[in-house]
């Protein structure tokens, strides 16, 4: 590598050819501020738009100012990042977005954690000059997502999640000038888009404009309605960063306060997803038997690869994106919905309650189970069997709203029998470890043998596509491993072309998966938060009794008192689901 | 006798000229030998009255009406011609006899506008006659393709698009990168209102424009063309599509040209008529089907263009002037113009000027022989005020700039600049906040909106201009007003930002005492602005005839027959009616 | 049509068609005919030189004069528009500005039949680049 020398603030740095100003100075210790840019390195995602212009800095000799993030630096290149001129220009900068922006921070659903209004401290805007018209638009609810474009600054973040990350293709800008806005095609809502609700252009956004919906405040009506027997569940993921949102280091495992903090917020039961993961370990691992045993076999019409269809925001994008390839996913519902179907079924029998006194709370660290549960396949006569889903950042703030002081929580455990889970299902928050829960079990049935070592790190790791081989005792099973659904993408036009040989593939929506999901504390584009997550879900798994979904005590319980097998008619009934072709077929009509 | 009938001859007693002659030939009785005929301006004004016999072609300079007799009697009776009467060449002292051998008096030279007005476009027989495609014959078989883009460099042709980019260096950056496949791009988006240089040529000369893109693409080695259009120009691209059909049955488009082995093709692509989409990024992003955004360069389009491939793109005028220097040699070309700007430039002249329309003159001719020579001087002789160069974003320069030749550098430093052309001329009757006013709207409408001081700060510079315009103004607003401007040029991302400011820069240095009289005063002294003005009626004028009563739309204006009319200020909706309809002067703005 | 193979072919293909059109404009030549060009870019035919060059097409016609009409684009003199340029046999081009159907009815009668100028003529007033 080519390594030029340059000046950055009257100091001498020498980078590699091809480093922007922005990074160069950081080598310095000078952190050069920036609206829209962002780095998401590991997941190879580089947003540098040069919209925002707050990171202009002087380069000798240059006629006017260059933006820090999008220029790379020269031989002999003088910059100057805090003279009078950038100052100025920044600070000018600065106040024209900000004198199209509402001035509601004191409401705004982001305050405290919002880039604009930290932005404004940082430059110590007391006033704004240049007054006038303001940008407004109708807010926009979905079950998931909520605009409000009043609040949106054009960093163009989400439409790199949504475009070039995700490849849904919804948010892109429209119309001109002053009248530009970031939106789904003809300014339609959200909802009558294809949006997966996958979150992502949420967990980007550096302003209020985009947040997810907020359950809280019913959620504390339900907790004081003395008729209702509550009961939450919580995901995987959401235990490896609720810690961030009280100012624990990013990684710091939460289990045994979060599950308190949960207890002291009233909630009758306290369960664990994590319990439904191995629920749907068993359906999905039987399936994915199943149908190898009948490919094995010789029967040609066996679809595979078998997907995986935990995650809600890729269940969402191959109904919209890939609808006639629909019958290649597994038929099992999602570990929240397994969830809700069993509480409000076998556990409501079992503490004498019916499914209309009882709410089902999940936390999430996604923003698509909002909407996973309103869907109408997963209620019985209107009623859901998950009621409403709240975000990892929801939980954060309700437990602050409570009065509680996060740090000085004792450590509780969960309520038996939804609450008990083994390591397998504690893998589901990251990505490939759904693939390496069904490996698990699917190994010790298939081949009758027990595993010396449950720890596949063939599966594991960052990188958007992997591809792995697990011997199953003379039978080679090729699996294939996407986070994000552009990665997603090319395995389906893969498969599509025939050019797939994979047995099973595990989709994430999610950069790293869950642990990335679009409810969690905001990673404010620092992508070693992410990271940290998923080494303690490992570190989780690796410390609990039971690593085998299969071993579940609780499981083998359901399935004896209730389920009978795998697969059985009531499973089929209770824990299976079909989908739909949502290929929108109405765009240009209307 | 051609008796120039221009405005500038007309001010300097051309009519009554032109009835002695007439009276002189009927008292001569030569009415059937001598026709005395007036004409359209000859483009001369600073010698006029201009005199013209045919057939001999004797031309005579500054003409006085009482020299009718002389010209008659000696000229058409005894076939003498008036010595003193002829123009005497300045540096030669010699008096011309014949007015084809004073071409130097024609300021014009036409040379990417040689075949408009003169071939038929839609017949390329014409255009082969013409020496079409000869030059682009010659490139092919007997040259190679550095020595071509030498040829180019060496002719010293920059971009007539507005940046004034080195046509040859462009080339040559292009030529220099390797791909499988390569685009020659023409840039047939003529955005700047006013300007229509591009359309006339495709529409008169559209062959012109091919075998240049030809010649293009064999000295970078593209093999595939295409002319970005703008929907609007349905007659350009009518003659487009038949210049292509016809150049490709002549086998002038297609495979191996003229059995060189060169292939070279055309394709047409249509613009929605954004004015961002003349930034060649941008334009780009259109034709890939891609919001028309600029992106940050480098990667330039010669790295990184069309769907990624290195891409050249030039103007519609910059090709025009490509097959005159191969036919003419860079050396000729090179000895028009000033230094650093070679050849002629297209202008589109309009506003209060006599003679509206294109002219194609040589770089380093001064604004004043543009305005009151070719242009014929100031309509109904009012005083020049303000010219405005280089479209909406070009400065507005005032009577000390008169004298300053015209070319890329020169502009620029005097605050306006080249842009693709347009010229605007403007009287004591403009105001020039209002002016740039206008202009900042053009702009607001047309920002893309992807970075923020150009898409917020230009709606604010409009808005503050809005301000002042009526009368609601400080000067602390008129420090903003720079600064916003200052930090706007300073900080934007492409062109169209960086250059928008201009109009109220070059007002703000120029015009400074009318910004302080609008808001220190009040005032608008041109009577443009209408929040400052009010309508009086003098009552030593008035005789009351009732017609201004009789047309006031408002019914504002009351008074008895025979009496003294008043306004009534509260309703007046300042349309300018009754002043228009006055026949006394009885009514003024003040 | 056929395929210009050559630098030679095309070089041949212009002094066949310049020959030809010189053959036509030349007063010598007893088949030399009256060459009328009407200015039609967008900014001529919206003035209406549509309606002209029809006019014109029409009446030489009617009138029995040997003309040619044909199009070309825009003259640059946006301020008369329509533009007709009338190229008499052996002798310079003369533009005629602001035509209307009556110009174009006298461009025809006076201009044309007698050689009589008409006022409103535009002096061709820049300069051509010879072409070699």
């Amino acid at each position: 590598m080519e390594l030029i020398k340059l000046k950055i603030d009257n100091r001498t740095v020498e980078v590699e050819k091809g480093t922007t100003i922005f990074h160069a100075a950081k080598k310095l210790g000078i952190e050069i501020p920036t609206l829209c840019y962002m780095n998401l390195g590991d997941l190879k995602i580089e947003h540098k738009p040069g919209g925002c212009r707050v990171c202009v800095v002087e380069v000798e000799g240059r006629r006017n100012l260059a933006p820090a993030c999008a220029t790379e630096c020269f031989e002999g290149m003088e910059v100057q990042t805090h003279n009078v001129r950038v100052l100025n220009a920044r600070k000018t900068v600065l106040e024209l977005i900000l004198s199209d922006h509402p001035f509601d921070c004191l409401i705004c659903a982001k305050s405290g954690t919002c880039d604009l209004q930290d932005m404004a401290i940082k430059m110590g805007v007391r006033s704004i000059p240049y007054q006038g018209e303001k940008s407004t638009y109708k807010p926009d609810f979905s079950p998931a997502i909520i605009r409000e474009m009043d609040k949106c600054i054009m960093c163009r973040r989400c439409e790199t999640m949504c475009n070039d990350f995700q490849t849904v293709g919804v948010l892109s800008g429209i119309n001109r000038g002053f009248e530009s806005v970031v939106a789904p095609a003809f300014e339609r809502d959200l909802d009558h888009s294809e949006c997966t609700y996958c979150g992502q252009c949420v967990a980007v956004c550096p302003t209020g404009a985009l947040t997810e919906v907020d359950h809280t405040t019913q959620l504390i009506r339900d907790l004081a309605d003395p008729k209702k027997t509550v009961v939450v569940q919580t995901a995987p993921a959401v235990r490896a960063a609720l810690g961030e949102a009280f100012g624990l280091e990013p990684g710091t495992l939460v289990t045994g306060k979060m599950v308190s903090a949960l207890r002291r917020l009233g909630f009758d039961y306290v369960f664990d997803t994590d319990f439904a993961a191995d629920l749907t370990i068993m359906e999905e691992g039987s399936e994915l038997l199943d149908r190898l045993t009948r490919f094995l076999g010789g029967d040609k019409e066996v679809k595979l690869p078998m997907l995986t269809s935990c995650c809600p925001g890729w269940v969402n994008f191959f109904e919209y994106h890939f609808p006639d390839m629909r019958d290649i996913p597994s038929t099992a519902r999602s570990p929240q919905q397994m969830f809700g179907s069993i509480a409000k079924t076998y556990f409501a029998d079992k503490i004498e309650t019916n499914r209309k006194e009882m709410v089902v709370v999940s936390v999430m660290p996604c923003v698509a189970k909002k909407y996973e549960c309103t869907r109408e396949e997963f209620k019985v006569d209107g009623n859901p069997d998950v009621d409403y889903s709240i975000s990892t950042r929801e939980l954060a703030h309700l437990i602050k709203r409570t009065n509680m002081d996060f740090a000085s929580l004792p450590e509780e455990d969960f309520d038996k029998p939804l609450g008990e889970s083994t390591g397998a299902a504690v893998i589901f928050g990251t990505t490939g470890g759904v693939i390496e829960a069904a490996v698990r079990t699917a190994y010790e049935i298939h081949t009758g043998k027990s595993l010396e070592k449950v720890d596949f790190e063939q599966l594991r790791g960052f990188e958007g596509i992997r591809k792995a081989s697990v011997d199953f005792e003379g039978t080679e099973i090729k699996i294939g491993i996407a986070h994000g659904l552009g990665h997603a993408r090319k395995l389906l036009d893969d498969i599509k072309a025939g050019k797939s040989d994979f047995h099973a593939i595990e989709i994430m929506a999610c950069p790293g998966g869950c642990i990335g999901g679009g409810g969690q504390p905001l990673h404010h584009g620092d992508p070693s938060v992410i990271k940290a997550r998923q080494k303690a879900i490992y570190q989780e798994d690796a410390g609990k009794a039971i690593r085998k979904s299969h071993e579940n005590p609780y499981i083998k319980k359901l399935y004896e008192e209730f389920l009978e097998k795998p697969m059985s008619e009531k499973a089929h009934h209770l824990l299976h689901t079909h989908y739909f072709d949502k290929k929108r077929k109405d765009v240009l009509l209307d | 006798m051609l008796v120039c009938g221009g405005t500038g001859c007309h001010a300097s007693a051309g009519e009554l000229l032109f009835e002695n002659l007439k009276k002189e030939v009927q008292e001569n009785d030569l009415k059937d030998e001598v026709q005395v005929v007036a004409t359209g301006c000859f483009g001369f004004c600073e010698k006029g009255p201009i005199v013209k016999i045919i057939p001999d072609n004797t031309f005579y300079v500054q003409v006085k009406p009482e020299d009718a007799k002389e010209l008659v009697s000696e000229h058409a009776i005894k076939g003498r011609k008036v010595k003193r009467l002829l123009y005497t060449d300045p540096v030669k002292k010699e008096q011309i006899q014949d007015s084809k051998h004073m071409g130097f008096y024609k300021k014009q030279l036409r040379i990417a506008l040689r075949n408009c007005g003169m071939i038929d476009p839609e017949n390329i027989d014409e255009y082969l006659a013409a020496d079409g495609y000869e030059a682009m014959g010659r490139v092919l078989l007997e040259m190679k393709p550095e020595d071509a883009i030498q040829e180019v460099l060496d002719a010293g042709l920059r971009g007539r698009g507005g940046g004034g980019f080195p046509t040859g260096l462009k080339w040559q950056i292009a030529s220099k990168n390797h791909a499988d496949q390569k685009y020659v791009v023409c840039n047939a988006d003529e955005g700047d209102p006013g300007a229509f240089m591009d359309r006339s040529i495709l529409e008169g000369d559209p062959h012109t424009v091919l075998e240049a893109m030809v010649i293009n693409g064999f000295c970078i080695n593209a093999t595939k063309g295409l002319i970005y259009i703008r929907a609007e120009y349905p007659l350009a691209i009518k003659r487009l599509k038949i210049a292509i059909d016809q150049a490709r049955e002549y086998g002038l488009l297609g495979k191996d040209i003229l059995g060189s082995g060169f292939d070279f093709d055309v394709e047409i692509r249509y613009g929605a008529g954004a004015f961002v989409c003349g930034e060649e990024t941008a334009l780009i992003h259109s034709m890939e089907g891609e919001r028309c955004e600029p992106t940050f360069k480098p990667p330039f389009p010669a790295q990184s263009g069309y769907l990624g491939k290195p891409t050249n793109v030039n103007n519609v005028e910059t090709y025009a002037n490509i097959p005159v220097i191969f036919n003419k040699g860079a050396k000729w070309f090179a000895s028009i113009g000033t230094e650093k700007s070679k050849g002629t430039k297209v202008f589109a002249l309009a506003g209060k000027i006599n003679n509206v329309g294109l002219i194609e003159v040589p770089m380093g001719i001064t604004l004043r022989e543009v305005i009151f020579e070719i242009g014929g001087g100031i309509q109904g002789g009012k005083k020049f005020k303000a010219v405005q160069t280089g479209g909406p974003s070009g400065g507005c320069l005032t009577d000390e700039h008169l004298d300053t030749p015209i070319d890329f550098d020169n502009l620029l430093a005097v605050g306006s600049m080249m842009g693709s052309g347009g010229m605007i001329v403007m009287d004591e009757d403009d105001c020039m906040v209002a002016v740039s006013q206008f202009y900042l709207e053009f702009t607001v409408e047309e920002s893309c909106g992807k970075c923020s001081p150009c898409r917020i700060g230009n709606k604010r510079l409009y808005e503050l201009l809005g301000k002042i315009t009526k009368g609601q103004g400080t000067e602390d607003d008129l420090d903003n007003l720079r600064n916003l401007s200052d930090v706007i040029k300073d900080s934007s991302l492409c062109g169209l930002g960086q250059t928008s400011p201009n109009p109220v820069l070059s007002t703000l240095d120029n015009f400074y005492e009318e910004y302080l009289a609008h808001v220190n005063e009040q005032k608008c002294f041109a009577g443009q602005c209408k929040e400052l003005i009010r309508y009086e009626i003098i009552p030593e004028n008035c005789v009351g005839c009732t017609v201004c009563a009789r047309n006031c739309p408002v019914n504002c204006i009351s008074g008895e027959r025979k009496q003294v009319h008043t306004i009534d200020q509260s309703l007046c909706i300042k349309c300018n009616a009754c002043m228009e309809k006055c026949k006394f002067n009885a009514v003024t703005i003040i | 049509m056929t395929k210009i193979k050559s630098l030679a072919d095309l070089k041949k293909m212009k002094s066949d068609l310049q020959s030809k059109i010189s053959l036509r404009e030349k007063s010598e030549n007893p088949e030399g005919k009256v060459v009328i060009r009407v200015g039609m870019g967008t900014s001529g035919i919206a003035s209406g030189a549509k309606e002209i060059m029809e006019f014109l097409m029409e009446e030489t016609e009617k009138r029995n004069v040997d003309a040619i009409v044909t199009q070309t684009g825009d003259m640059g003199y946006s301020y008369a528009e329509p533009t007709v340029e009338v190229k008499l046999p052996d002798q310079d081009p003369v533009v005629f500005g602001d035509v209307d159907k009556k110009k174009a009815d006298n461009i025809i009668e006076k201009y044309i039949k007698n050689g009589e100028l008409l006022d409103g003529i535009i002096p061709q007033n820049y300069e051509t680049i010879d072409k070699k």
